[in-house]
């Protein structure tokens, strides 16, 4: 893809937020008494303290970690919603871990969030082996084993791990060895924000510079080109989904660890989900994640603040995430743009004596 | 033991099964239809929850459970014709779309919930109305039989009349054949003349009336209010019914009715002394190993099909 394509790439994506956001202004200024005070606390409020910045940084982590997750899975062309489920699991194995072994501080977060990640990733590479063994619709599966991932998980939680004295449906405290340590003072900013950063580094290596990430990509293009060239790609879909699950479970460890203290989650946290919105907003490249996940952070910060202060409630997100996705997944959004790039490429490819593609 | 076929082997229990089989029926034939028309419909989820306010906030409205239901058929048709308009006309992928629309349904619904009847859970401050349920003369008297059979909501007879009306539908019209020409190959239906964008938008949105009138059930028969994301994944689990019964309304009918079965069990197993967590799980495991099984099964026939010589494409049915 030459610049200017990428240019126009990045275009598509600004305008498709623009008009997402547009309509959901437009939606602010019929259904609220005093819009102009929503809307800035919409657009405003989370930037308007420390506190504020703290609390969309902290979204940011588990967005990165479930949007890496998404973005590895559907570069494969898998459409694996286990992410959910797989950071709810991970995050009821980090915290069994954190409850029940003792073991020294550095340690003990690190053994529970390997744990976690493990147990992700068990969780996401079972709808992939059944679609590659049988052809078994991934995205059925995966949808169901996040129904499942749930019970059991609360199964586990209120059998084997639940506080009866704590007044709610929640579990013992977590040993202080397995918490992770705070980064930023009046903040809940944990050292997870540092493994985020890691884990995005290393799965664009991944995806760009190893063997297995350029497989998974073939793979995702075109899977007869793939399976041609002689990529397994049967065993391509397998890993591919083993990795993103290892990338949902220890975000779910990182969140429980790094942001409570007890499991109480009672449904399924929808981290899962939004990972789907962010793998989109970045088109599956790792590097774009952070900026994707940052965005969604954001704007769902400055919901929650819009509808605590004002009368307008949250969900107002739901339709600009919805706008946002089919826009900039839409092929034809602009492709009258991108066509006459192509074709100008390739009339001055042509134009150079010997065709110019080697 | 015995206090589970206690709970089971009775007519009460066979009345469930068709109770909770109706939701499902509904979404399982909008999947057919538009599976049908080569397009994966992954939206029932989000049009039945759409569907299930609409007919709240309209009954409510207009005090009548009839104007409930068409304005509940009317916005799974207006959200079929949206996936329509983004997957054939913006060109995104029908997946996607299935996900933005889901997405959007499940949060719009909660705020369109919340400025209408000033709650973000249910909607139990609007007084809306529920659909009849109707007792089938002659039958009702026959112990056993009527008590299953008789007395069920008046939408859990159109949805099993909706069967046969698709079977005629896709099998026994012009339109239903041109649908099905479209699924199976679209390039050939195109060139004799069948315009394959049209075709498709009708199947979805027929599919959205069909999961709309799920909806619609849910809320003004099931139960009779709306509550946040009530649908509770039977828009995906129709898929997955959908897929084994073979993409036909027949084995569609008998595999919504064993979910439905499942779905049943687990609303009748709480009252026994089982952790209600693996009770809650029972509909969705059900249809997992329903769908392993199905596709092993098929998959084995395909092996066989291809040891015997029959040529890969023509053993390779569509996926599942």
């Amino acid at each position: 893809m030459n610049s200017r394509r990428r240019i126009l790439e990045v275009m598509r994506t600004v305008l498709a937020i623009a008009i997402a956001l547009g309509l959901a202004l437009v939606a602010v200024f019929f259904v609220s008494k005093n819009p102009g005070e929503a809307l800035s606390y919409f657009l405003i409020g989370p930037v308007n303290s420390v506190r504020h910045v703290g609390n969309v940084i902290e979204l940011m982590i588990p967005l990165v970690f479930t949007g890496l997750s998404v973005a590895v899975m559907f570069s494969a062309k898998q459409f694996n919603l286990g992410s959910e489920g797989g950071f709810f699991i991970g995050a009821i194995t980090a915290s069994a871990i954190a409850i029940k072994l003792g073991l020294p501080p550095i340690f003990h977060p690190i053994v529970a969030i390997g744990a976690g990640g493990l147990a992700g990733m068990i969780f996401c590479g079972i709808p992939g082996i059944l679609k590659v063994k049988w052809g078994s619709s991934e995205l059925v599966s995966s949808l169901m084993f996040n129904y499942i991932a749930l019970f059991f998980g609360l199964w586990l939680i209120n059998y084997f791990l639940r506080d009866v004295n704590a007044g709610a449906m929640v579990s013992y405290s977590f040993s202080k060895s397995a918490l992770l340590p705070k980064l930023f003072a009046g903040t809940r900013v944990s050292v997870g924000f540092i493994a985020a950063v890691a884990f995005v580094v290393l799965s664009v290596l991944l995806m760009f510079r190893t063997r297995w990430g350029y497989q998974i990509r073939v793979t995702g293009v075109n899977g007869n080109f793939a399976r041609y060239s002689g990529i397994g790609t049967g065993r391509v879909v397998i890993y591919s989904q083993l990795i993103g699950g290892l990338l949902a479970g220890i975000g779910g460890s990182i969140e429980t660890l790094g942001m409570y203290t007890r499991f109480s989650w009672q449904s399924l946290p929808g981290y899962g989900m939004d990972g789907v919105i962010v793998a989109i907003l970045a088109r599956n490249n790792p590097l774009y994640v952070p900026v994707a996940a940052f965005f969604l952070a954001y704007l769902r910060i400055g919901a929650d603040l819009m509808s605590r202060y004002s009368d307008v409630p949250n969900e107002l997100v739901a339709l600009i995430q919805g706008v946002m996705i089919i826009l900039i997944a839409a092929s034809s959004f602009l492709s009258k743009y991108r066509h006459r790039l192509v074709y100008e490429e390739a009339t001055r490819l042509e134009a150079i004596p010997g065709g110019g593609l080697k | 033991m015995n206090e589970f076929f206690k709970a089971v082997i009775n007519a009460e229990f066979g009345y469930s099964v068709l109770r909770v089989t109706t939701p499902i029926l509904f979404a399982t034939l909008g999947a057919l239809i538009s599976d049908k028309a080569g397009v994966m419909n992954i939206a029932l989820e989000g049009i039945m929850l759409v569907s299930a306010l609409a007919g709240v906030v309209f009954s409510a409205w207009t005090g009548s459970a009839g104007m409930g239901l068409l304005a509940a058929i009317a916005a799974g048709a207006l959200v079929g014709l949206a996936l329509a308009y983004c997957a054939l006309n913006l060109k995104t992928d029908i997946i996607l779309s299935g996900v933005a629309i889901n997405l959007m349904a499940s949060g719009g619904t909660v705020f369109l919930l919340y400025l209408v009847a000033g709650d973000k859970g249910i909607s139990s401050s609007l007084h809306s109305k529920i659909l009849p349920k109707l007792d089938i003369p002659g039958l009702s008297a026959i112990p056993g039989l009527g008590t299953i059979f008789s007395g069920q909501n008046v939408l859990t007879y159109v949805a099993f009349l909706s069967v046969i009306a698709i079977a005629i539908f896709l099998y026994r019209t012009p339109m239903g054949l041109r649908i099905r020409a479209v699924g199976e190959n679209p390039n050939a239906a195109d060139s004799v003349g069948i315009s394959v964008k049209r075709t498709r938008y009708l199947a979805i949105v027929l599919s959205g009336v069909l999961a709309g009138m799920g909806g619609a059930y849910m809320s003004m028969g099931y139960v009779s209010w709306f509550s946040k994301n009530m649908t509770a994944g039977r828009g995906f689990i129709a898929l997955a019914a959908e897929a084994m019964g073979g993409a036909t309304p027949l084995g569609s009918v008998l595999t919504s009715l064993l979910f439905g079965f499942f779905d049943a069990l687990s609303n009748t197993l709480q009252l026994l002394k089982i952790p209600s967590e693996f009770v809650n799980m029972i509909p969705y495991a059900a249809t997992v190993v329903g769908l392993v099984t199905y596709t092993i099964r098929k998959t084995s026939r395909e092996r066989a099909l291809l040891a015997r010589g029959v040529s890969a494409e023509a053993a390779k049915g569509k996926g599942a």
